[in-house]
């Protein structure tokens, strides 16, 4: 077993006693009890493990915790600041843009990702974007509806 | 599992209802404990409730249960003024807890925010038969509204007593009773405070119609939602009780495989690994996922397989193998067909094929299970929490009521999770372990060991008269089942006829059950006559319908698609398909977009006119419309299961394909709001006409009639 790493997740430190080489959403999910963060496949095929890994969303069911030790992470649990939705989730929440809701926090976390660094996205980007995610309630129009009003929003206070 | 006797042709296309409990357990008998405790309340007594479709073959009889089996429905008016509904129901992603409480607000004449509900929970909740079959409308809505219109009455009666004055002149509004005479008013707080009021609902309790509907028929957001979108909301698969080890289980190589030898002396040297071998049933649990996995890896079985049919082969073995005669309810007929086919002017004959395919729910099998005093809770994703809990009582020699379901908010099922299979594994695991126990199945073993919407083969044989009038239908489903089977066209001969076929692959409900198969067999049939008759398809439709709601919706959707339209590029193709079924009407029509050189078939929009009575949630109910749509394109254009032997080729989201951002065409879904007529239910009907509509839309495009589901897994050419 490697030495045991430590992570930064949601601006806060924690120790890490699983084994290195555990992807990180077990690590997140059964250890630190985040679990917002959702198993989907565990396979990197659906996009609700999902979480942002130095600002860019990554498949958390992919990455051994040892290589993202020095990296900040954000998942679901750190977007509201002080009570307050982030853009993302608001717009969610406005579209009613889920059924069983088991794709959202994946959902949510890729379109944070999407916006960082495509504040402005067209339609077929956000399609792009998005083709990881699955979503096998079929909200994927409500899910664009919201990732297009959460740009507006964020613009609209940007600026 | 590919051998059956002749009582699993008792449900067609709800096998899963029949078959017996995924694992066997050799385990003693323990006490009996009793679970449930009182409230003030009024129960609505269930003597009309449960029609035939509420009854599952094999649900086993209740008793030892506080709440008996008539009491279908409950409700609880707090000290506080809180209200709290009681239903077996589950919530799981059809926005159930919020139309309920929708319903029950607006009858009580409670604001929204004050209705809370408890669902699928047995300890908590009355006796239900499980959430599927588009039942939860139309039959649990109007009990729990005269369950809310007979609490009504009894607050109104407290506030007459306590005035003495009659309860005819005092007005229920706003959460409380009012006397217009004197302006006196009392909360509902005020009149349930020191009180113990229990009461049988009256037999007829004459409640709001859908006119006077005030919160019901609102768009009235998703209860809970902040739960979601915060990622806070705790599915199954998220519960981790004190102390709680992760289970894994041993699976077969093959279905029907058999264990012959087993080592797990490896796994058990492991530290903190339990190992369970209960019969064929190899399990262990771990303080971790790894150190499950770890344990799993490290057991060593042989098994001995038996040879399997194939997908490749499937359909000329359902036709070779279905009974030689099928069950007189399985036949139909009126008229002569033949005579029927003598007479007319244009004759057809073709064969449709339905491959398997999987539920996939994002969220997989799970269950977590703690046993305590002898006494057995399990928080598990399920459609059927009281058929679970019958089964764990069951399969571990205790009675129900010392076994709790608790079913948590689920991660979606469609149809895919009556069956207890992940709870029966916690359960043993955690018995063995003296732990809670948590077991999510991998997706493999979702695709693998869940159980499948049935594959088929349908013939049909038609003919029409030079007008187009149909003269003659005959229609026969190979295994895939009898929903929709019968067809809602006007035709004076006709045969339908369903032939069982031993099952293959484990198999069982999904939505809309085979009406997807035979809809699609028959709207693609009616489009092949229109063309044989050189008639618009929708003409030829509405020539041979009487029906005036299945008329409405066609109409409304052809009025937004725009039909008939013209095409306006090369490959361009449109398409339109109907059905009823559960009450609910659905028209759907489709455009498409083939490349002709790359054989890419791009879904390009789809229109849907939908309608199911009074509308209680339109937002809901469009959010459920649009999703059947989706998954529908999926079935229609590439979804299938594939096997070889007993094993599952295509277990992954990578290989079995879902339907993704990119396949999701402009979809219109237009709601017509009968309030006229009673609520269904809407989780499966919507899903129906979607592959016909855009199958025909492939033969108007294209010239190219695809007669089999999927129709273009792997583009035009090769299909
Ligand atoms: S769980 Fe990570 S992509 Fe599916
Ligand atoms: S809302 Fe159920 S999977 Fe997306």
């Amino acid at each position: 077993m490697a030495k045991p790493v430590e992570l930064e997740i949601n601006g806060k430190r924690y120790p890490v006693n699983y084994p290195s080489d555990t992807p990180l959403l077990y690590v997140l999910r059964d250890e630190l009890g985040l679990t917002g963060s959702k198993y989907g496949c565990g396979e990197g095929q659906c996009g609700a493990c999902t979480v942002l890994i130095g600002g860019a969303p990554r498949r958390s069911c992919q990455i051994p915790v040892s290589a993202v030790a020095a990296k900040p992470i954000t998942t679901i649990e750190g977007l509201e600041k002080d009570g307050r939705l982030n853009p993302v989730q608001q717009a969610f929440l406005d579209a009613g843009a889920f059924q069983c809701a088991y794709c959202t926090s994946g959902m949510i976390m890729s379109s944070v990702g999407l916006l960082q660094t495509n504040p402005n996205p067209s339609q077929a980007e956000i399609v792009q974007f998005l083709q990881g995610n699955v979503c096998r309630c079929g909200t994927h129009p409500r899910v664009i509806e919201a990732v297009r009003q959460a740009a507006k929003m964020m613009q609209e206070h940007g600026r | 599992m590919s051998n059956v006797e002749g009582k699993l042709f008792i449900e067609p296309e709800r096998y899963e209802f029949s078959a017996g409990p995924f694992h066997q357990f050799e385990l003693a008998r323990r006490d009996f404990f009793k679970i449930l405790g009182a409230g003030i309340a009024i129960f609505a007594i269930a003597k009309d409730a449960l029609g035939a479709q509420e009854t599952a073959p094999g649900s086993r009889a209740f008793h030892n249960e506080e709440l008996p089996k008539e009491i279908s429905a409950w409700l609880h008016v707090g000290e506080d003024g809180s209200i709290t509904g009681f239903t077996g129901k589950a919530e799981i992603g059809q926005n159930i807890r919020t139309a309920l409480a929708q319903t029950i607000a607006d009858e009580l004449r409670v604001p929204f925010e004050s209705v809370r509900m408890v669902t699928a929970d047995t300890a908590l909740t009355p006796f239900d038969a499980g959430t599927f079959g588009s039942r939860t409308t139309p039959t649990i809505t109007p009990q729990l509204r005269r369950v809310a219109a007979a609490a009504r009455d009894l607050l109104v009666g407290v506030a007459a007593k306590e005035w003495n004055v009659a309860p005819a002149g005092l007005v229920a509004a706003d959460a409380k009773v009012t006397d217009p005479a004197s302006g006196r008013s009392l909360k509902y707080a005020e009149l349930a405070r020191g009180k113990t009021l229990a009461q049988n609902l009256p037999a007829e309790d004459p409640i709001t119609p859908a006119t006077q509907w005030t919160i019901a028929g609102k768009a009235i957001p998703k209860v809970d939602a902040r739960a979601f979108v915060t990622g806070k909301h705790q599915y199954t698969t998220d519960l981790r009780p004190a102390g709680l080890l992760y289970g894994r289980v041993l699976r077969p190589p093959s279905f029907g495989a058999t264990l012959t030898s087993c080592d797990d002396n490896a796994a058990k040297a492991m530290t903190g690994v339990v190992v369970v071998r209960d019969g064929d049933f190899v399990g262990v649990a771990a303080p971790s996922a790894h150190e499950a996995q770890r344990a799993l890896d490290a057991i060593h079985a042989q098994w001995k397989e038996v040879p399997q049919i194939s997908s490749k082969e499937i359909f000329s073995y359902l036709k070779q193998n279905a009974a030689a005669k099928s069950e007189d309810r399985f036949r139909k007929q009126e008229g002569s067909v033949e005579e029927g086919l003598a007479g007319a002017a244009h004759q057809l004959d073709a064969t449709y094929t339905v491959a398997y395919i999987a539920h996939a729910p994002l969220e997989p099998r799970a269950a977590v299970a703690q046993w305590a005093d002898g006494k057995l809770t399990v928080w598990t994703g399920t459609q059927r929490p009281f058929a679970n809990r019958d089964e764990l009582a069951d399969v571990f020699h205790i009675p129900e009521s010392s076994v709790r379901v608790i079913v948590p908010d689920t991660g979606s099922a469609y149809g895919g999770k009556h069956t207890s299979d992940a709870a029966l594994e916690a359960a043993r695991l955690a018995r063995a372990a003296g732990r809670p126990v948590k077991v999510v199945w991998t997706r493999e073993e979702e695709f693998t060991w869940a159980y499948f919407r049935p594959a088929g083969v349908i013939e049909v044989k038609s003919g029409i008269a030079s007008d187009g009038a149909l003269t003659a239908w005959e229609f026969h489903n190979y295994h895939s089942g009898t929903s929709g089977v019968d067809t809602p066209y006007v035709v004076a001969n006709r045969r339908t006829e369903y032939h069982p076929v031993p099952l293959i692959l484990r198999s069982g409900s999904y939505r809309g059950l085979a009406a997807t198969a035979n809809h699609f067999a028959r709207e693609t049939h009616m489009d092949a006559l229109a063309r044989a008759a050189n008639m618009d398809p929708l003409e030829l439709r509405m020539k041979n319908l009487s029906d005036p709601r299945l008329r409405a919706v066609l109409e409304t959707a052809a009025k937004s698609f725009g039909w008939p339209r013209k095409k306006t590029q090369e490959g361009q193709g449109f398409g339109v398909a109907c059905g009823c079924e559960k009450g609910s009407y659905v028209a759907t029509f489709a455009e498409v977009a083939v490349d002709k050189t790359s054989g890419t078939v791009r879904v390009v929009r789809l229109v849907e006119a939908f309608e199911c009575g009074a509308i209680i949630n339109p937002d809901g109910l469009r959010n459920q419309v649009v999703g059947a749509m989706i998954q529908g394109l999926g079935g229609a254009l590439f979804e299938a299961i594939e096997f070889e032997n007993g094993r599952i080729k295509n277990p992954h989201f990578a290989s079995y394909r879902v339907p993704r951002f990119r396949d999701v065409p402009e979809i219109e879904a237009v709601l017509l709001d009968r309030k006229d007529i009673p609520s269904a239910g809407a989780g499966e009907t919507p899903i129906m006409a979607v592959a016909p509509a855009i199958g025909n839309a492939i033969f108007d495009a294209t010239g190219i009639r695809l007669n089999n589901l999927p129709m273009v897994p792997n583009g035009l050419r090769s299909a």
